[in-house]
């Protein structure tokens, strides 16, 4: 195999267990504010690993609005409700023990079981229609997306005016 | 011209909430309109398929085949129907509007949904129209609704993000998203592991969307916690197009029918047809009886679809047909019952079947209409739901699948019975005095019950001209 | 060029990633934290999707699918978070378990 892309693929397996770790720590910490800061990790390793597969501006999107918007609204989300009381944080970290202690053997068995799966090989499929231009394809062939987008948009433009104003 | 049908509603929406005043009081006229636009568009387009349609279309590109226009001239109907509801029951003109504009945007998401031609779009479309349906249901910010829309947005985000799995790894073959490239590429190497993997992520997802069993557990608490509007439109159309109808087309167009795909929607048809019928038995409230019924009647469409790849073509075609034809059918009479649940809440102020009674002497024509929409559920003929059933069933008796053609007919008669509790608790029996001074519901509400109890019948008497023209010619494999 | 080879390495981290995401939503019993648990399977799914695009050379699509879904994505978790502060403004709690009332 290519040297460069054993290096390549090493780095990104660092970042992936990078990543890993991100989700873990959102999945476990007991502060709810700091499980959201590791989900906007977990996002900045995933922006860093985007921009390495030469995804660059899916990564920029990514950074600005997963890493950044995401966990404003799961900030702003939590400080609107009210904090739990010293009984309900040791409560919860019993649970927490008790429920979380499966993870790591789920994720052995997981990762071992993929690891050694025999696989027959797929070949790759020549692709008959490259589109290297990221621009002519969101406004070409793809320019339905964005007419879906305004709608999602719109629908969300409901949600907040529904679930957000306050009753007079 | 297709792509009006998802320009129009966007652009009512954005109109419509110009701060002028007199433009709120057009709102409903103008989705009622819309609704008819598209039925009469929808029925046009549906004995010829799409000869006739302009070529430049820029999104929309030879969409029109049977499949397509029997559903959005089911979501015209249902949409129909569900403005008249809103109409009637709409708390305050504040919520009314609101409800209607998410109303516009779910079936601006529906119609897209059920004309793209691509794995990513189809994913997107069918975003919009869950999105807008949460918060349909969320919209009286009362705990039940909350509650129904959250568990909602959590089982469909997690059949969403298998859905996405599943493009991706579908997109790492075959380098693209494209229906026609995507059933290409699978063709080739079908059988492989990866791409089996792949195929059932997103069918998994489709059944957690359609709401079958063992993946029901939100649509009960979605259907009956929703406003009586948001819950005609859900139980009518919005599960069946982000569900059933995407399960059809993808199984049609795209997966194609392996034996697995097969034997996955026999069981959980089957499995569908049978607990969803007995919870119904056990219900108390009027909507959730409806919603267990709703996944009851799925089971038989996915009954239906199972049959796609028997080595007996004709089977195959019958069972495609006969899906395809429930799909519409149970659109119609569900939407009927739901407009009639409406009803009897507006009218008496509960659901709880065991506080109602004798309501066919106050109410005759939404009794009556609730006892066609019962028949043609359970299959009495000559009513439409008698067809698509007699359909489904033969396809599976001919393909020698007799143990489910058995099952089906043996579940029809749990139908009739508990539609018979129903409509013995409801509106036979003896009126409770507190109900002496109830009314029939006013006429939004059942000029839409008689219309599609029309609907009912006349699709029922025309079916042998219904059979030749657009029932077969549904595609089979 | 064999694809199994290539998608295998990072497969296998996106699936463990998804199996930390559900195994949080199956255990957890904080609405919030159900959030936080869809957003972890998002970024496997994310990650995937730009895997495939890399492994398929369709650099260009999978950067405009992963466009539009970071879009939906916010407009999703938008609504939700609406959805539970809402809840929480009923019932001065966010534990799932007290989300009986519908239960039959």
């Amino acid at each position: 195999m290519d040297p460069n892309y054993k290096i390549a693929l090493l780095e990104n397996i660092i970042l992936m267990a990078a990543m890993l770790l991100g989700t873990l720590a959102t999945a476990m910490l007991r502060q709810f504010i700091k499980a959201a800061i590791a989900l906007a990790f977990t996002s900045v390793v995933l922006c860093i690993l985007m921009f390495k597969l030469a995804a660059p501006w899916a990564a920029v999107f990514e950074l600005s609005v997963c890493a950044g918007l995401i966990t404003v609204v799961f900030i702003s989300a939590v400080s609107l409700v009210r904090p739990a009381t010293e009984e309900e944080r040791a409560a919860h970290v019993r649970f927490k023990v008790r429920r979380y202690f499966l993870l790591p053997v789920v994720l052995l068995a997981v990762g071992c079981g993929l690891s050694y799966m025999p696989v027959r090989p797929l070949p790759l499929l020549a692709t008959t229609e490259l589109v290297t231009d990221m621009r002519a394809l969101l406004w070409g062939p793809r320019a339905l997306d964005l007419l879906g987008q305004i709608l999602v948009l719109l629908a969300g433009v409901w949600g907040v005016v529904i679930l957000f104003k306050e009753e007079t | 011209m297709p792509s009006l049908l998802v320009i129009l509603p966007l652009l009512a929406v954005l109109l419509l909430n110009l701060p002028l005043n007199f433009l709120r009081r057009l709102a409903q006229p103008a989705a009622l309109l819309f609704a008819v636009y598209q039925a009469l568009f929808a029925l046009q387009v549906l004995p010829a398929g799409c000869t006739g349609c302009p070529t430049h279309e820029r999104w929309f590109v030879n969409v029109l085949d049977p499949l397509t226009s029997v559903l959005l001239l089911a979501i015209a109907i249902v949409m129909f129907a569900a403005v008249c509801v809103l109409r009637a029951t709409a708390s305050d003109e504040k919520h009314g509007f609101n409800a209607l504009n998410l109303m516009l945007l779910a079936v601006a998401g529906m119609n897209g949904l059920v004309m793209v031609r691509d794995l990513f779009s189809l994913y997107i479309f069918l975003e919009i129209a869950s999105v807008s349906s949460f918060l349909l249901i969320a919209a009286q910010r009362d705990m039940g609704g909350l509650e129904g829309a959250f568990k909602y947005l959590v089982m469909s985000a997690l059949a969403t993000m298998m859905m996405l799995a599943s493009i991706g790894l579908l997109l790492a073959y075959s380098g693209s998203t494209k229906f026609m490239v995507v059933a290409e590429a699978l063709h080739a190497h079908g059988s492989h592991g990866y791409l089996l993997t792949a195929i059932g992520l997103f069918l998994g997802g489709l059944l957690i969307k359609s709401g079958v069993v063992p993946f029901h557990g939100w649509l009960p608490d979605a259907y009956a916690a929703a406003p009586a509007a948001a819950s005609t439109l859900l139980a009518g159309i919005v599960t069946k197009c982000t569900g059933v109808y995407t399960l059809i087309r993808l199984v049609q167009d795209v997966f194609g029918p392996a034996v697995a795909t097969q034997q996955l929607l026999l069981i959980f048809g089957a499995l569908s047809v049978v607990v969803g019928a007995l919870a119904a038995l056990g219900q108390s409230d009027l909507k959730r009886l409806l919603a267990y019924s709703s996944i009851s009647q799925v089971g038989y469409i996915l009954l239906g679809l199972g049959v796609c790849g028997s080595a007996n073509k004709f089977a195959a075609q019958l069972g495609v047909a006969g899906a395809v034809f429930h799909l519409f059918n149970h659109a119609i009479f569900k939407t009927l019952l739901f407009v009639n649940a409406a009803a009897v809440e507006k009218q008496t102020g509960t659901r709880d079947m065991n506080r109602l009674g004798g309501l066919a002497q106050k109410m005759p024509i939404t009794g009556l209409t609730s006892l066609l929409a019962m028949f043609a559920t359970a299959g009495v003929p000559p009513l439409a739901g008698f067809w698509s059933k007699l359909l489904i069933i033969a396809a599976l008796w001919l393909a020698g699948l007799h143990g489910y053609a058995v099952l089906g007919i043996a579940a029809s008669l749990l139908t009739l019975a508990y539609f018979l509790s129903m409509q013995r608790r409801v509106f036979f029996g003896l009126l409770r005095p507190e109900f002496a001074h109830v009314r029939e519901a006013g006429w939004a509400l059942t000029v839409p019950s008689l219309l599609l109890a029309a609907i009912l019948v006349g699709v029922g008497l025309a079916l042998p001209w219904l059979i030749g023209s657009f029932l077969l010619p549904v595609k089979g494999f | 060029m064999n694809l199994i080879a290539l998608f295998m390495p990072f497969g296998i981290f996106i699936a463990l990633m998804a199996v930390v995401g559900l195994y949080c939503l199956i255990v957890t019993r904080d609405m919030l934290r159900i959030l936080l648990a869809l957003e972890i399977i998002t970024k496997a799914v994310t990650l995937l999707l730009i895997v495939g695009g890399a492994i398929s050379g369709q650099m260009a699509l999978a950067q405009t699918l992963v466009l539009t879904l970071i879009v939906i994505e916010v407009v999703v978790m938008v609504t939700a978070a609406g959805i539970v502060i809402a809840v929480f403004k009923h019932t001065g709690t966010l534990d799932v378990r007290r989300l009986r009332s519908l239960k039959g």
